[in-house]
């Protein structure tokens, strides 16, 4: 078993988490996708307001998560914000982790759930405008997949433990 | 510690600040010395009784005398002898000396030990341990208050049961069980069990006599009543069989070698004089401000639930509730910032949040244990700290319901 330390968190981290940027579900969203889930601890849902250019105009989130899952999240719509998608689609946890003065490694996690959240998002805007874009890959990213992950993760836990 | 965290931790805590008020609810995980108390140990570190109390030196026969004194002291406050007290460095010490120690020199008694699904963890993890080689755990279900039920109990207790080991009051949810009650059960069932009590955080909350009870080890901390943190102890009845866990020079302790903390054992029993002394009225003020707070934040926040059972069944300093739709680490951080520092239930040790176990056993859902913080009260909180408590924690929660992603409407 890992030991537990006290979560170093940088101040930009808190910075973030006591004044978000981009905070809040955003009614004329043109897509939104959420990753994680309430029973594992952490759950991003990023909304995006897409121009007919394919530009993010606009990003917001909601985060039911820890403070690292907040400053992931804010720095996140933050960056992507008058970026193409395929821009947007590059931007990579270790890019949000940077940004934030490190993560502590315990919470990689947060960023790469804030790129999955991001990723399913620009997924689900092309499936409804029909056609995939040649840069976008057919087949789901490390970050989406860790996503997916922990979610049944969290299934499975809760199945053993009925189980028990 | 790398130098990188240690440095991202200095410029963390500068970013911080000092709050305006500071309230410390975190007495579950280590806790603000009493004045007395370090008053009362600061001779033994350099003036009087610093040497080692099994060594034929004045300082050594001043430490001895120390030693015997403060352990005469907290042994009168459990009825028992105080040669029947192993001081060690923590309770999780004592309980793992109790729990590896009491099975191993009991073993030609049976192959089960009986414990509850809401122990400490220092209960549960050695009790694990002694599954590997060959032991039957057996963990007793609790209700949704966190109560076991006696017959329960007793029907899982057989001739193949070497150690029962039942904690008196639940350190995270406060539930007191129906201890005695237990125990005449086990003793008729089989009275050859060896019957552990992890009784830390009913010391100095509850009338507690280890002689009545009739225990045949009790597990008590320092820190849970404002002594100082790294000393524990584990009472074992005259006649019971222990083993030893550790090695090495033996000192005045049969069980626990190496050189005894004599300024903390000190602390330790200041603290306890301390406690005793109008104990009632300590208990009373600890009950008041603990139903103050849980009235307090239910009544302006909502969707709170309670963790634990109500009024006299409850621990006089223990508070757990659940915030839903927020998560644990942010709301305490939140506060922190405003200066009432509490833990929460769940931890952060891998990828996904670790709801506490027992919250679980309670059937609490993994997103209600995660939005679970505990605050325990202490004689030394007053009605401004709880009403000051009162004005952060509505603004705080809400704050963090603001960012959630989880809204009432979907759980």
């Amino acid at each position: 078993m890992a030991s537990r330390i006290p979560l170093p968190y940088s101040p930009k981290v808190l910075e973030l988490f006591r004044n978000p940027k981009n905070l809040g579900r955003m009614e004329d969203a043109t897509i939104s996708a959420t990753a994680g889930s309430l029973a594992c601890g952490d759950r991003i849902a990023i909304y995006l307001k897409i121009n007919k250019d394919d530009i993010v105009e606009k990003a917001s989130f909601e985060s039911y998560g820890c403070a690292a899952n907040i400053a992931a999240a804010s720095v996140l719509t933050e960056i992507i914000k008058g970026k193409p998608l395929k821009e947007a689609w590059k931007i990579t946890w270790r890019q949000i982790s940077d940004e934030l003065g490190g993560l502590p490694a315990i919470k990689y996690h947060c960023g790469i759930l804030a790129v999955g959240a991001l990723r399913r998002a620009i997924r689900a805007y092309y499936k409804k405008e029909g056609g995939r874009p040649e840069w976008l890959p057919e087949h789901l990213t490390a970050e989406e997949r860790q996503a997916l992950e922990e979610e049944e993760l969290m299934e499975k836990l809760a199945k053993m433990r009925k189980k028990l | 510690m790398s130098e990188r965290t240690l440095k991202s931790i200095e410029e963390l805590i500068k970013f911080h600040g000092k709050p305006k008020r500071e309230v410390y609810f975190d007495g579950e995980n280590s806790g603000r010395v009493l004045k007395e108390v370090i008053e009362a140990m600061l001779p033994y570190f350099r003036d009087t009784g610093y040497g080692h109390p099994s060594i034929t030196n004045k300082p050594g026969w001043e430490a001895y005398e120390a030693f015997s004194k403060a352990s005469e002291l907290i042994a009168k406050t459990l009825n028992v002898n105080s040669q029947d007290l192993i001081f060690t460095h923590s309770g999780t010490e004592a309980n793992n000396l109790a729990i590896l120690g009491g099975v191993r020199a009991n073993k030609h008694l049976g192959k089960k030990i009986i414990i509850s699904a809401i122990e400490h963890l220092s209960v549960i993890f050695p009790a694990k341990e002694l599954e590997k080689t060959g032991f039957k755990i057996v963990e007793v279900p609790v209700d949704s208050e966190g109560f076991m039920d006696p017959d329960t109990l007793e029907s899982f207790v057989d001739d193949d049961t070497v150690l029962v080991s039942i904690g008196y009051v639940n350190h995270e949810i406060g539930t007191i069980q129906r201890l005695r009650e237990i125990i005449e059960k086990i003793r008729d069932k089989n009275p050859n069990t060896i019957i552990h009590s992890d009784v830390v955080d009913a010391y100095g909350r509850i009338p507690l006599d280890l002689t009545k009870l009739d225990l045949d080890m009790a597990t008590l901390s320092s820190h849970k009543i404002k002594g100082p943190r790294g000393v524990g102890v584990l009472y074992l009845k005259e006649g019971v069989n222990l083993e030893k866990i550790i090695y090495g020079q033996l000192s005045t302790q049969e069980y626990w070698p190496g050189v005894e903390n004599v300024p903390l054992v000190v602390g330790f029993a200041k603290a306890a004089e301390i406690r005793f002394t109008n104990f009632e009225e300590k208990v009373n003020h600890m009950r008041k401000l603990r139903d103050m707070l849980i009235e307090g934040i239910m009544d302006k926040v909502p969707y709170v639930i309670l963790n634990g059972p109500k009024g006299e069944r409850r621990a006089p300093d223990n508070v757990n509730l659940s915030f839903l739709y927020c998560e644990g680490e942010a709301l305490t951080i939140e506060f922190s910032f405003n200066g009432v520092y509490v833990s929460s239930g769940s931890a952060c040790t891998t990828r996904v949040l670790e709801p506490s176990h027992v919250l679980v056993a309670i059937g609490r859902k993994y997103e209600e244990a995660h939005g679970s913080i505990l605050f325990k009260v202490d004689p030394e909180h007053t009605i401004e700290d709880i009403e000051y408590t009162l004005e952060v924690v509505p603004k705080a929660v809400e704050r963090i319901r603001m960012i959630s992603s989880a809204k009432p409407r979907e759980v």
